[in-house]
């Protein structure tokens, strides 16, 4: 299973990605306000 | 630096428009396709000796086409007008957004010529000879830059849950494609994979397990974040849990590939680390179902007599079941009777009809009046009887398949006192021969239903109009 010493390591590398993603979401405050941010969508304008 | 997209006043729904009408029009021809081999399965003659039209080579047509086509589209039309509403910002790069299009029908149209001609991979869902493949890394780079520069360029502060979803599919699309379609060319169409044996098996259900997780999941969970509660007029249930679902989700999905392998030459430890990653998904999975679905809570009555948001619900509670029945068949002993059976296509289309097909037929319904100066669709009687016909088709194929599934597996494992076995495979395949007649009614069904959404949007658009729709003055949030 060879394989495993390309997918593994991928895997692990996509993970950190994702990790330094939510570091990051956190660290700009991304996730601070979000009682707010579910009803924001609902506030845009639909005109045209 | 200033980029352009940020000082135009209006949205780019041009892309838009063209990725939600190829929607539904793919969406015809692909489960056309579906419904022919359907028939072929039945009624083997239906392969007229035609070798171009025989099952073998049309089966990858309905799969890409119901897969890349449909629902690529629809993922690319709902993350570019879900990104420019949410961000409030024109889409990045008009020219790249316009190439995505032009290149992705390219793509459609080359898999539809060369895959009855015969040319492929011969791997599940990565059928397309690697000039292809090429020309989809391109496509799918540009994607990529179009959607991410749309995303930094924003106006509003916070990144909608409906974009994280979005993202993380076209990254993981990305590394899935790349590592996959890695093949050694040999003639213009004509290549050998980089993977040998059960390496191969291995990177190949790595790749479409993870191609059902990201493309088919996450994608699509993008445009339930964003289309039920603007359907609904509700925030979504939970905001809170909305997050947890999409960081668990993209935590845990990459390792459940394997359980596509089980009781191969893959190692039998490779197959409980797929199990029990499958497992583990049932969490995030059935966290997002519940906070579409309590995203009603309290408006119950909207279901009534607004069939856009039923198909949208239905669309989860297809979700839920399919989540909870792929875990289970991904357990081992389970997995022992339904493996190779037509229980695992019940599965599949109760996942692929039922959330991919359904979310998505509600989601367009929402948007295409709305892209073309509208507040509705040309007929709403239309999408009534719409959801209710594909809603049965559903049903009737896929409990006729799983009573299929179930009696194939007990008919294969069914063994004499003596030791030999009870039944010939072909007298499995005969006694499945009335749950394929079914099973072809309920696609004939689920097609009709398309059909009807292809009129209805034909109405739709021509009487309407091609609107321009002006960017709100984002100060607030900015």
């Amino acid at each position: 299973m060879e394989i495993l010493y390309l997918l593994i390591p991928l895997s692990v590398a996509l993970v950190f990605f994702f990790l330094v993603a939510l570091w990051w979401a956190i660290d700009r405050g991304q996730f601070e306000d979000i009682d707010r941010e579910g009803a924001r969508i609902l506030e845009e304008s639909e005109k045209g | 630096m200033i980029f352009p997209n940020t000082r135009a006043v209006s949205y780019n729904d041009t892309v838009v428009r063209q990725f939600a009408i190829m929607t539904v029009v793919w969406g015809v021809v692909g489960m056309l396709v579906g419904v022919v081999i359907a028939a072929q399965l039945a009624w083997p003659e239906l392969n007229f000796g035609v070798p171009w039209l025989s099952y073998g080579r049309l089966r990858p047509l309905h799969t890409n086409a119901v897969i890349f086509a449909f629902g690529g589209c629809a993922l690319f039309a709902s993350a570019y007008y879900v990104a420019q509403r949410t961000c409030q910002v024109r889409l990045f790069g008009d020219r790249l957004a316009a190439f995505t299009f032009w290149g992705w029908q390219l793509v459609i149209v080359a898999a539809a010529v060369s895959l009855p001609m015969g040319y492929t991979q011969g791997k599940e869902y990565a059928e397309l000879e690697w000039p292809i493949d090429i020309l989809i890394t391109l496509v799918w780079v540009s994607f990529a830059i179009v959607f991410f520069g749309t995303i930094g360029t924003r106006k509003v502060r916070h990144i909608y849950v409906a974009n994280w979803f979005f993202g993380a599919f076209i990254i993981a699309v990305a590394l899935l494609h790349l590592v996959n379609s890695a093949a050694v060319p040999a003639g213009l169409m004509k290549s050998y994979s980089a993977y040998a044996g059960v390496q191969d098996a291995m990177v190949q259900w790595w790749y479409g397990h993870n191609a059902v997780g990201f493309l088919l999941t996450a994608g699509f969970l993008g445009m339930m974040y964003y289309f039920i509660p603007k359907q609904a007029g509700r925030p979504v249930y939970s905001y809170r849990l909305s997050i947890v679902h999409f960081w668990s989700l993209i935590f845990t999905y990459m390792w459940a590939g394997p359980h596509h392998l089980h009781y191969t030459a893959l190692p039998d430890w490779t197959q409980s680390v797929g199990m029990v990653f499958s497992l583990i998904l049932l969490a995030p999975s059935w966290g997002g179902m519940i906070n579409g679905i309590m995203t009603l809570s309290g408006a119950w009555h909207k279901l009534r007599d607004d069939p856009i948001l039923r198909f949208l619900i239905v669309s989860l509670s297809f979700y839920g079941m399919s989540t909870f029945e792929g875990p289970m068949m991904s357990i081992k002993t389970v997995n022992a009777l339904s493996h190779y059976t037509d229980w695992t296509i019940g599965h599949v289309h109760s996942g692929a009809l039922g959330w991919v097909g359904l979310i998505t037929m509600g989601s367009m319904y929402y948007l295409i009046p709305r892209l073309y100066g509208r507040t509705q669709m040309f007929s709403v009687k239309a999408i009534e009887l719409h959801f209710w016909i594909a809603t049965i088709g559903i049903v009737i194929y896929i409990a006729a398949m799983w009573i299929a599934g179930v009696m194939q597996g007990l008919m294969w494992r069914a063994v004499n006192p003596d030791g030999t076995l009870t039944y010939t495979f072909v007298e499995s395949v005969k006694a499945t021969f009335p749950f394929y007649v079914l099973r072809l009614l309920g696609g004939v069904l689920y097609l009709c239903g398309m059909l009807i959404m292809l009129w209805n949007v034909f109405k739709t658009a021509t009487a309407g109009q091609a609107s321009t729709v002006n960017i709100p003055a984002a100060t607030a949030h900015a």
